[in-house]
Parts: C-alpha cells; sequence; structure tokens
C-alpha cells in the first residue's frame, strides 16, 4: 500500500481526477472490441479463398486502383468544416462569459462572425457549395 | 468517480468507479440491443409486417441471437486490403461511441465524470467518431467502401457545424458547460423546458417588451431543438439521411468489405451514437431528468424520467426511418450548409444579443 501514494500521484489533482472515467470507458471499449475480435476467431471457420478474398465490385474482377480520383468538393468541405468547428470552439467559452462582458463580448464577437461569413458568402458565391 | 476516490480512498474508490462504469456500458449495450429490435419492430408495424417475433415473446430477444450469429460467422479481410487499418478502425468507432458517455449524467448526482466542460468534451470526441468510418472505408482498397466513406465523412462534418451552433444557443441561454447545470436549469416544469421555454415566458410576466423578447428566444430555441433532432439523424447516419448506406447505389458504404463481429462493432458505435444522441435531446432541450410538472431529486426516479424520454425520442427516430424517404446527396449538402447553418448562426446572433444587452433569463 505503500507505493499507492505514487502510482496514483494524480489522485491529488482533482481536476484530472474528473477525467479518469474518460480513460476507464476508453479502456472498456478497447475490451469489447479485441474480445469481440477474438471470440471470432475462437468460435468462427474459417476457409479463405481467393474469391471470397476480392474486393467486391459487383460479380466482376476490380479493373484498377479503387484509391482513385475523388471529388475536390470532399476536399472543399472539410476545410469549411475545420473552419468552422474552430468558430463554434471559440464560441463556447464565449457563450459563458457573455452575461458579464456585455455589449463589448459581443460586438467583439459578432465582428469576428461577420468576417467568416463574409469568406463563407464568398465560398457561397464561388459554387463550393453546389454538388449537381 | 471523484466523489468515490474521496470517499474510499485511490485504491477502493477507483476499483468501485471502474466497477461502476462497467455497470452503466452493460446497461447502455442492453439499452442498444432492446432499441434495435424496438427499431425493427416499430418499421415492420408501419409497413404492415410483424418484424423479429421468433426468438424469444414477441422476438425480443432477436438482438442476442444476432450477436450470437455474428460471433459465429466468418471474418473475411480481403486480400488488397491494409489489415491492420482495416481492424484498427471498427474498434475506434466502438471507443469513440463510448468514450462520450462518460460525462452524461443520468439522474440527479449520478455521473462518472462531472466535468465542468461536458458539452465541450462531447463536441471534441464525437468529431472523432468519423475517423472509424474514413479508415475503413480508405483500408478497405475497394470502390464502394472508400466513396460510402467519403460521403459519410463530408455528411458527418456537415452537420457537426450545425449541431456546435444549436448548442452554443442553449448554452447562451444557460450560461454554463457542465451538462447537470443544463439540466438544472430547466427543473420548474415543462414550461422552463429549453424546447418549450416560450410558453415558460408568458408565464413568468414582466414587463411586456421583456416578456416580448424572451418569447422570441424561447421560439428560436424551440427551432433549435428542431435543428437539433435532424442533424442527429444526419450526424448519425439515420434514415433519411443514410446515403452512407444507401443501398441502391453504394450497397452498404463503409461497410461493404466487413464481416462477423468487425461489421458488428461498426454497427453497434452505430447505434450507440444514437441512443447517446437521444440522450443529448432530452438533456438540452426536453428537462433530462424533470418531470414535466416539476423537480425531480430521487435518482431512482430520475434516471426511470430520463429512461423513458431517451425511448420516446428514439421512438420519433425509428418513425422517421419508417416513413421519410431518403434523401439525395445536392440536398443533403443543400439543407446543411446553405439552410441550417446560416439559420443557425443568425439564432447564435440574435440570442447573444438577448444575453449580452438584457441579461437574459429566458
Amino acid at each position: 500500500m505503500a507505493e499507492l501514494p505514487v502510482t496514483l500521484g494524480m489522485a491529488n489533482n482533482a481536476l484530472l481526477l474528473e477525467y479518469l472515467p474518460v480513460l476507464v470507458f476508453g479502456g472498456i471499449g478497447l475490451l469489447i472490441g479485441v474480445v469481440f475480435m477474438l471470440a471470432n476467431w475462437v468460435f468462427a471457420p474459417s476457409s479463405p479463398d481467393p474469391e471470397k478474398m476480392s474486393a467486391y465490385e459487383c460479380g466482376f474482377n476490380a479493373f484498377d486502383d479503387a484509391r482513385m480520383k475523388f471529388d475536390v468538393r470532399f476536399y472543399l468541405v472539410s476545410i469549411l468544416f475545420i473552419i468552422f468547428d474552430l468558430e463554434v470552439a471559440f464560441l463556447f467559452p464565449w457563450s459563458i462569459v457573455l452575461k458579464d462582458l456585455g455589449a463589448f463580448g459581443y460586438i467583439s464577437m459578432m465582428v469576428f462572425l461577420g468576417v467568416l461569413t463574409i469568406g463563407f458568402i464568398y465560398e457561397w458565391k464561388k459554387g463550393a457549395l453546389e454538388w449537381e | 468517480m471523484k466523489a468515490l476516490i474521496d470517499a474510499l480512498g485511490p485504491l477502493w474508490g477507483s476499483l468501485a468507479g471502474i466497477g461502476l462504469s462497467l455497470v452503466y456500458m452493460v446497461v447502455v449495450l442492453l439499452t442498444v440491443a432492446f432499441i434495435l429490435w424496438f427499431d425493427r419492430k416499430v418499421w415492420a408495424a408501419v409497413q404492415m409486417r410483424k418484424g423479429p417475433n421468433m426468438v424469444g415473446p414477441v422476438g425480443i430477444l432477436q438482438s442476442f441471437a444476432d450477436f450470437i450469429k455474428f460471433v459465429l460467422k466468418e471474418i473475411v479481410v480481403p486480400s488488397g486490403a491494409n489489415k491492420t487499418i482495416f481492424v484498427i478502425a471498427p474498434i475506434i468507432t466502438v471507443v469513440t461511441s463510448f468514450l462520450t458517455w462518460a460525462v452524461l449524467p443520468v439522474a440527479p448526482g449520478w455521473v462518472l465524470s462531472d466535468m465542468n466542460v461536458g458539452i465541450l468534451y462531447i463536441l471534441a470526441v464525437s468529431s472523432l467518431g468519423v475517423y472509424g468510418i474514413i479508415m475503413g472505408g480508405w483500408a478497405s482498397n475497394s470502390k464502394y467502401p472508400f466513396l460510402g466513406a467519403l460521403r459519410s465523412a463530408a455528411q458527418m462534418v456537415s452537420y457537426e457545424v450545425s449541431i456546435g451552433f444549436v448548442i452554443v444557443c442553449v448554452l447562451l441561454v444557460v450560461g454554463s458547460l457542465n451538462l447537470t447545470d443544463i439540466v438544472n436549469h430547466q427543473k420548474a416544469g415543462i414550461w422552463d423546458w429549453n424546447a418549450f421555454a416560450f410558453i415558460g415566458a408568458l408565464m413568468h410576466g414582466g414587463s411586456p417588451a421583456k416578456m416580448g423578447m424572451a418569447f422570441v428566444v424561447g421560439l428560436i430555441l424551440f427551432a433549435m431543438s428542431v435543428v437539433f433532432f435532424i442533424s442527429a439523424l444526419a450526424e448519425t447516419n439515420r434514415p433519411p439521411f443514410d446515403l452512407p448506406e444507401a443501398e441502391s447505389e453504394l450497397v452498404a458504404g463503409y461497410q461493404v468489405e466487413y464481416s462477423a463481429t468487425l461489421y458488428l462493432l461498426f454497427m453497434m458505435g452505430e447505434y450507440v451514437n444514437i441512443v447517446f444522441m437521444c440522450a443529448m435531446i432530452s438533456i438540452l432541450f426536453l428537462g433530462g431528468w424533470n418531470l414535466p410538472w416539476g423537480e425531480v431529486t430521487n435518482p431512482f426516479l430520475g434516471f426511470l424520467v430520463l429512461y423513458v424520454k431517451i425511448w420516446a425520442m428514439f421512438f420519433m427516430f425509428a418513425m422517421v426511418k419508417a416513413i421519410v424517404p431518403r434523401y439525395r446527396y445536392d440536398q443533403l449538402m443543400r439543407i446543411g450548409w446553405k439552410i441550417f447553418l446560416p439559420t443557425t448562426l443568425v439564432c447564435v446572433a440574435i440570442v447573444g444579443a438577448y444575453v449580452a444587452f438584457f441579461g437574459g433569463n429566458a
């Protein structure tokens, strides 16, 4: 028992302790994943053959590489997502203290949102959001 | 879990916490098993079929029979696949879907991780869910999974943004990132639940101007709850937004090459996420564990109330699946980026103005 305070040195840190369940839940998820796979390895039959192992392609053999070129709009969407998700992350703390910040805090954030909205309108007009 | 460690010391407190986490996850997984059955039953009833009815009374044990079948099937790893990533992808999906539950309070005082940034954590972790899907689709080295994964990733990130803005609206009104605080803000009764706060605005009285503003903010929150519901459907790839799995064009999307328990893990992760989204709607907009006529302080009753709300929300998910036709991909992206995003952005600005200039106690 003497070693425990060393191994659980974090236990004194109340803030980090609140995050311990996250670790536990991640561990449970990992455990379930691995156990399910092992169960399959133990109980299920295994009889691989070339046809079964080939990639699915509507009945005929694959005739070129599956990692093909794809539409650039998927890339644009992910870039837009990064911008707006960051924006949301900035809005979170702002929304909590807005009552205390008052008008100054509100106007500052609206300027920030306005700049991003101009960029968004530009993308919209450029047709980055058109899928046909 | 912190309270347990404070009470029982580091060793026994941690063990008790781990035990409680296990119980918590078992409850979630059992709920998922029965909700899968319920989903199929509702779908069947709408189409005047019987649905699963052979295993156990009214087929209620169907999910467990399915589980045994999944375990007894062969895992096929395509010869062209990147085997490590192919196997890791479903595990990542399951782990990320479990992680979000750590901060979810299920009853007054019953929460494993009462962290003060709960909502931010949920937003961060649910964004990670995309990795499992895109890794699975890419590692399969096959065309259908690749296209399905791209679509799925684009769809999930698109609706993530509007979910974020909707949550900001709620936070502005509540003023805390902690989920328990959000529920306690709605404890007075159904008129104070965020989805129906416009009724409360009229009941609380005050000067006509103040009442009117609170009413408008309440109406905005009601609209936001609808946006959140639709975005939750899209975020979890549920019909009518199940384009990654649109059978008629993409076979089964990113899951085409997956079989046996690897497929089961993907499906389990998806349903754990769906149940989580139902719980989130209940907590953010429908008063969490509080009854429509007042506060609940008994944790057992509170848990029961939240549990019923989760099932009621899932019933709506199931009905939408049964009666709404599937969207086309361009329509899906149009709703996400051109309607939900501008609408929620404007709503954040309006609610923000209310809070900043009038102190906002809606």
